[in-house]
């Protein structure tokens, strides 16, 4: 992965595209987000690390509302998420989200599975719609296999048509949870320099990932999370180099 | 001439191949097996050549009762010479070629309909006017076509009437009772739980019983609903509670991911179920499912008991009459290859849909 010229912190002039204040989320009695306060620039990205079970997979379903949170704002392109579903709809067309386990559907071919979205939420003509799954499956290198159905490709290349899938809805911001954790070794990469390409066209990434080269490369953030809450969060070279915090330390010398 | 067959290549020994490398690894793989297999043959042949004799050799096709009696072997002439009773039962005789077209009709949309690629707007408007047409056969009243009550529709007319609404309607309800019951919404929650437990809580005989009989005296004087309607609610109702709880298992074997992939897009609820989760969760459930119809089909037979001759009602009655008394096996044999020709079919067709 080359460097890149980083654009988030000179954009922290403008309007957050994302505003978390004082969000707390249980699942039952188990307090599992405490007091969060994240704001996310356009264009800014931000990778998400901390050990499993600290709540950093859960903080980004907050934010397209795959999970409900109790108390606090969320507020995302202008939008606040409540239980209004028109709202809810509205900042899920707004927000792409890549799985862990890609989560293509395994009765649509691939050309299908990335035209659904433009068809049926944004009402285009499926000839339209079809061109433009195209231009994307392009973009993640893979337009050959527009006819087959996703349990005839590799699981690198199903993650980079989920990436595809998620683009075709003209997002503005991407969510990635874990999206290389399911994948062979010999496939992380090719998801990776897809979204390096992503980074690097001014997309808004929020990422959870325990691939600190793509952190150090793309981030112009990197957040620990530790017991449901946000420990730390710096930019990379610090964060790696200087981390302030004993949980932090502890966490990076078992990952690095 | 087989100059690509490696010279290291060499025939299995000839115990492993042909038929004796079959009968020993099918039928006396073992000495359990073996012993099996004998029991078996010692059946077989004691019973087979009897029966042949009996259905076949022996046996009488086209004569009169009377002339049954005397004979020793099968009696099939009591099916051919009642064939059209048996098969139209009440309808009036000079009719039938009327059920006998809307059955073909019927069977000839069912096997167009057989591929599903075939299936799309157009063919949904084939089988409408398809409908149409074998309901004005059947009731007569239109295109000068003499109208025939519905209380004279009989035999395997009625069967398949019953059986084909049957689950053409209840599957749809069926679909909505499980999306139902899988609802955020507690009252269409609880609403589909007790309609399910309630319906899989008593047995066929007994809604029918409610629908032909409890029903009209809770309507008011001078309204009447048709019978075999009544009939034919009481099969739909029953077989939804079933078909629900087939498709509720499906829904729930399917992975959580998928709603959320659906969701993130921005699908609302219907276009989720109906785009995602549907297509994938009906596929898996498809073979518990013709099992549920398959018996349904059976059991529209129950309808003897509210006094409508389904086929197997019109075989009671030629076995009732004097001439025809005592050949019960033959005809309930005629009856068991008419149900296993169309249950059979059923799974077949099934299985064409599931790829």
């Amino acid at each position: 992965m080359e460097e890149y010229q980083r654009s988030g912190t000179a954009a922290a002039g403008q309007q957050p595209i994302i505003e978390i204040i004082e969000m707390h989320k249980w699942f039952d009695d188990f307090h599992v987000l405490k007091d969060i306060n994240l704001q996310v620039h356009p264009q800014e990205k931000i990778v998400i690390c901390g050990p499993s079970g600290s709540g950093k997979s859960t903080l980004i379903r907050c934010i397209n509302r795959l999970e409900e949170h109790q108390r606090g704002s969320i507020i995302v392109n202008g939008t606040e998420l409540t239980r209004d579903l028109k709202n809810i709809e509205k900042v899920r067309t707004e927000v792409g989200m890549v799985f862990q386990h890609f989560n293509l559907f395994p009765h649509l071919t691939i050309l299908d599975n990335l035209t659904l979205g433009p068809i049926w939420v944004r009402k285009m003509p499926k000839k339209e719609a079809e061109e433009l799954a195209m231009h994307y499956l392009e973009i993640v290198h893979i337009p050959e296999q527009a006819g087959k159905y996703p349990g005839q490709i590799s699981g690198g290349q199903q993650q980079r048509v989920a990436i595809a899938r998620s683009l075709c809805m003209k997002p503005k911001i991407m969510l990635f949870d874990e999206p290389t954790s399911a994948l062979d070794p010999e496939m992380i990469k090719e998801v990776l320099d897809v979204m390096v390409d992503l980074a690097h066209q001014g997309m808004t990434m929020l990422v959870v990932t325990h691939e600190m080269g793509f952190a150090k490369t793309v981030a112009d953030r990197v957040i620990f999370m530790d017991f449901g809450e946000i420990v730390e969060e710096n930019e990379p070279n610090e964060f790696f180099d200087n981390p302030r915090h004993d949980r932090t330390k502890l966490f990076l010398s078992q990952i690095l | 001439m087989n100059t690509m067959e490696s010279s290291r290549e060499i025939r299995p020994p000839s115990n492993n191949v042909g038929v004796v490398g079959w009968l020993k690894h099918n039928l006396f793989n073992g000495v359990f097996n073996s012993i099996i297999t004998l029991v078996v043959l010692a059946v077989l042949i004691r019973v087979v050549p009897q029966f042949i004799q009996w259905a076949f050799i022996d046996a009488v096709w086209f004569t009169s009762g009377k002339e049954c009696h005397e004979a020793s072997g099968a009696c099939w002439s009591v099916v051919t010479k009642n064939i059209r009773f048996n098969i139209f039962g009440y309808y009036p005789y000079d009719q039938q070629w009327r059920p006998l077209l809307a059955m073909l009709l019927l069977v000839g949309m069912l096997a167009y309909s057989r591929d599903w690629k075939r299936w799309n707007k157009k063919l949904g408007y084939g089988w409408l006017l398809a409908l149409f047409v074998m309901g004005v056969l059947m009731k007569g009243g239109l295109f000068g076509l003499e109208p025939v009550e519905t209380t004279k529709w009989s035999g395997l007319p009625l069967t398949l009437l019953l059986s084909f609404f049957g689950i053409a309607a209840s599957y749809p309800l069926g679909v909505l009772l499980a999306l139902g019951r899988q609802s955020d919404m507690i009252i269409i929650r609880s609403l589909s739980v007790v309609y399910i437990e309630m319906i899989r809580g008593v047995p066929l005989i007994t809604l029918l019983f409610m629908s032909s009989v409890m029903f009209p005296l809770f309507l008011p004087e001078g309204v009447t609903i048709d019978k075999v309607l009544r009939a034919q609610a009481a099969i739909i109702l029953f077989t939804a509670a079933y078909i629900a709880e087939v498709v509720r298992g499906g829904l729930q074997a399917m992975d959580k991911g998928q709603y959320e992939a659906a969701e993130s897009m921005g699908l609302n609820y219907y276009q989720t179920m109906r785009l995602i989760i549907l297509p994938q969760a009906l596929k898996i459930v498809i073979p518990p499912t013709v099992g549920i119809l398959i018996s349904a089909f059976k059991d529209t037979s129950l309808v003897v008991i509210i006094a409508l001759y389904d086929i197997l009602n019109t075989t009671k009655s030629i076995l009732n009459t004097p001439e025809w008394t005592g050949f019960s096996t033959e005809a309930y044999i005629f009856i068991a290859i008419v149900y296993y020709l169309c249950c059979f079919s059923m799974s077949q067709y099934s299985r064409r849909i599931e790829k």
